[in-house]
């Protein structure tokens, strides 16, 4: 379990205010944000590399807030990995067995564990500058585990591999997280880092915790217009509520529920607008006639906007259905969505 | 082949002329002394002490860069702070300051009438015309190339990889001699090179404080004064060989050995 209570940062040209976390024994935490939110300095902070203002942290119930980073059990692996370039694989693994003491059977055990859930124990005898990214990543995960630390701190460490390897990657972690029973802590700003792994998910933006919550929460349950936004609710409207509905540039939207507070805003995920040609009869309960404004290749999917009087909608397709669906800019086009996609705020 | 603007004949031309204006001198003045005469210098008990001594003043002075210049290093290039830029413009002065000046500016604070200079002979210590004035003059005009040789070296290391042994469990002091010293060392190498380099070639400073015993370069210019060219040379041919020679073996001791594979 790991803690921070009112943690605050001055650095010059930089601040974190009040950074209230709680993470469970064993977590799997993720925190977001977009770049220059702070999440790296927090990170330091947590390790002791960074001063701290004012503000605890606490580590198994035990505040470590003055005590310095080789005192702390938190080890951090960094983007860049930072190998020691003059250590072998192996010593570069061994480095922090200098200063705990670890008996010698468990950690020859600790060692040919680590060497054999990462898969390293061909390139022991090598120099990290002769390694492929993701090698280089698996021996910084091994360097750090092997003090057997209470808490393991990744600043980002996927976004400098092959994207081609990183669901490959990312369920090593996941394995890794799961066997070495270690509280993880990870900086990311990929989304699906934050699906596939986290438990437990903090957005952060200029030096504040936006939100922290399950996946759940923030995916679906934004409390700000920044983390809707951020997490990609890209419709995202402004609306004053009357009842049940929400009232946005004259379109009435069915909420199925009533908001709590008089207006605010409502979001939905652009996964959850359906497009057709003709209207259907099903649960959706919102209808709405649109022109098409814009097409957008992403990729896998296609980004549609469609102009509903004065609102813009985004949609996501597939390129099968554009085709299918005959979408071109200027066609006219039917938009729905259920009233338990919409999340209002 | 494409032709060459004549912009790239220019940059060529220009290289060449460049290696001719160092080469052409130091050339002549190698060869113009006779192997006999280069003989009859070495066998000179004079020019050896003297040879002898510029190297060995040299070295104490880099050594005490080493010392005390290492952490200030550090300093600068892991820290930000007020009047930073200060520090370090106070750190180059000693190479822009005209030669006699720094030989002047030493002997001011080591004359009676200054109080460093009292607690100095008091203590029974001898600047003006002293082996230690000497060394005291090429530490002064050495160690702003050793800080600023070794300040790189350090920049050039990322702090993270301190962060990271820091987090594994070492102390500032056990993380310097396992990462940054063993990453850096080299760099360390070259500023003692520079440094000392730096203060075997001093004259202007040195001749103002310390005359005698004799540097290499006051006894070259004393022969030149008193018998002309011809008797200058030799001695400055065996300081300029010794020196290439001492700086070689250093750099070759020290290459980095191939163990990556």
């Amino acid at each position: 379990m790991i803690k921070t209570e009112n943690f605050n940062i001055s650095l010059p040209g930089f601040n974190l205010h009040d950074i209230n976390l709680s993470i469970e024994e064993g977590g799997f935490f993720v925190l977001m944000g977009p770049t220059g939110a702070g999440k790296t300095v927090l990170l330091e902070a947590m390790a002791g590399l960074v001063p701290v203002k004012s503000g605890r942290i606490i580590v198994e119930g035990k505040d470590v807030t003055r005590l310095p980073p080789e005192k702390r059990g938190i080890s951090i692996v960094y983007q860049d990995y930072a190998l020691f370039p003059h250590l072998t694989v192996i010593e570069n693994i061994k480095y922090g067995l200098h200063f705990h003491k670890v008996d010698r059977k468990e950690a020859k055990e600790r060692l040919d564990r680590l060497l054999h859930d990462l898969d390293i124990g061909n390139i022991a005898q090598r120099f990290p500058a002769n390694l492929s990214g993701g090698e280089l990543q698996r021996v910084a995960l091994a360097r750090a585990l092997m003090i057997d630390p209470r808490v393991l701190l990744l600043d980002e460490p996927l976004s400098a591999l092959d994207p081609r390897f990183k669901e490959e990657i990312r369920s090593g972690l996941k394995r890794l997280h799961r066997v070495s029973r270690v509280t993880f802590l990870m900086v990311t700003h990929d989304f699906v880092d934050a699906l596939s792994l986290a438990n437990r998910v903090a957005v952060m933006n200029e030096g504040k915790i936006a939100q922290t919550g399950s996946i759940e929460d923030i995916f679906q349950r934004p409390i700000s217009k920044f983390v809707a936004d951020f997490v990609g609710m890209k419709n995202l409207f402004p609306a004053i509520f009357s009842g049940s509905r929400a009232i946005i540039d004259n379109l009435k939207i069915e909420l199925g529920r009533i908001p709590a507070n008089s207006h605010g805003y409502i979001a939905i995920r652009p996964e959850d607008i359906v497009l057709s040609k003709e209207p259907f009869t099903s649960s959706m309960r919102n209808l709405f006639r649109g022109i098409v404004s814009g097409i957008f290749d992403r990729g896998f999917y296609y980004e549609v906007h469609i102009r509903v009087r004065e609102a813009t909608f985004i949609s996501l397709i597939t390129k099968k259905s554009l085709f299918e669906l005959g979408v071109r800019e200027g066609v006219e086009i039917l938009i729905s969505f259920k009233s338990t996609a919409i999340h209002s705020f | 082949m494409t032709k060459k603007e004549p912009f790239f004949w220019i940059t060529i031309s220009c290289g060449f002329v460049i290696m001719a204006f160092i080469l052409l001198p130091l050339i002549e003045m190698i060869t113009a002394p006779s192997l006999s005469m280069l003989r009859e210098t070495i066998r000179d008990k004079d020019v050896l002490r003297s040879i002898w001594l510029s190297i060995y003043t040299a070295g104490l002075a880099a050594l005490i860069s080493f010392v005390f210049g290492t952490p200030l290093a550090y300093l600068l290039a892991r820290t930000d702070f007020a009047g930073k830029r200060l520090v370090e413009s106070i750190i180059d002065l000693p190479i822009v300051i005209p030669h006699p000046v720094v030989g002047i500016a030493i002997l001011s604070i080591a004359g009676r009438n200054y109080w460093l200079g009292q607690i100095f002979s008091e203590l029974g210590i001898r600047i003006m015309g002293s082996v230690t004035g000497i060394v005291i003059v090429l530490t002064f005009v050495g160690m702003p190339f050793y800080i600023n040789a070794v300040k790189e070296g350090f920049e050039g290391i990322s702090p993270r990889l301190e962060k990271v042994s820091r987090s594994l469990g070492a102390s500032m002091f056990s993380t310097f001699c396992r990462i940054t010293f063993p990453l850096a060392w080299r760099s360390m190498l070259v500023g003692i090179i520079m440094c000392s380099a730096r203060a075997i070639s001093e004259f202007g400073a040195v001749v103002i404080v310390a005359y005698h015993p004799m540097i290499a370069p006051v006894m070259i210019y004393e022969r030149f004064e008193a018998y002309g060219l011809k008797y200058s040379q030799p001695v400055a041919v065996w300081l300029v060989s010794i020196c290439l020679v001492l700086f070689l073996i250093l750099r070759v001791l020290t290459s980095p050995r191939k163990k990556e594979t």
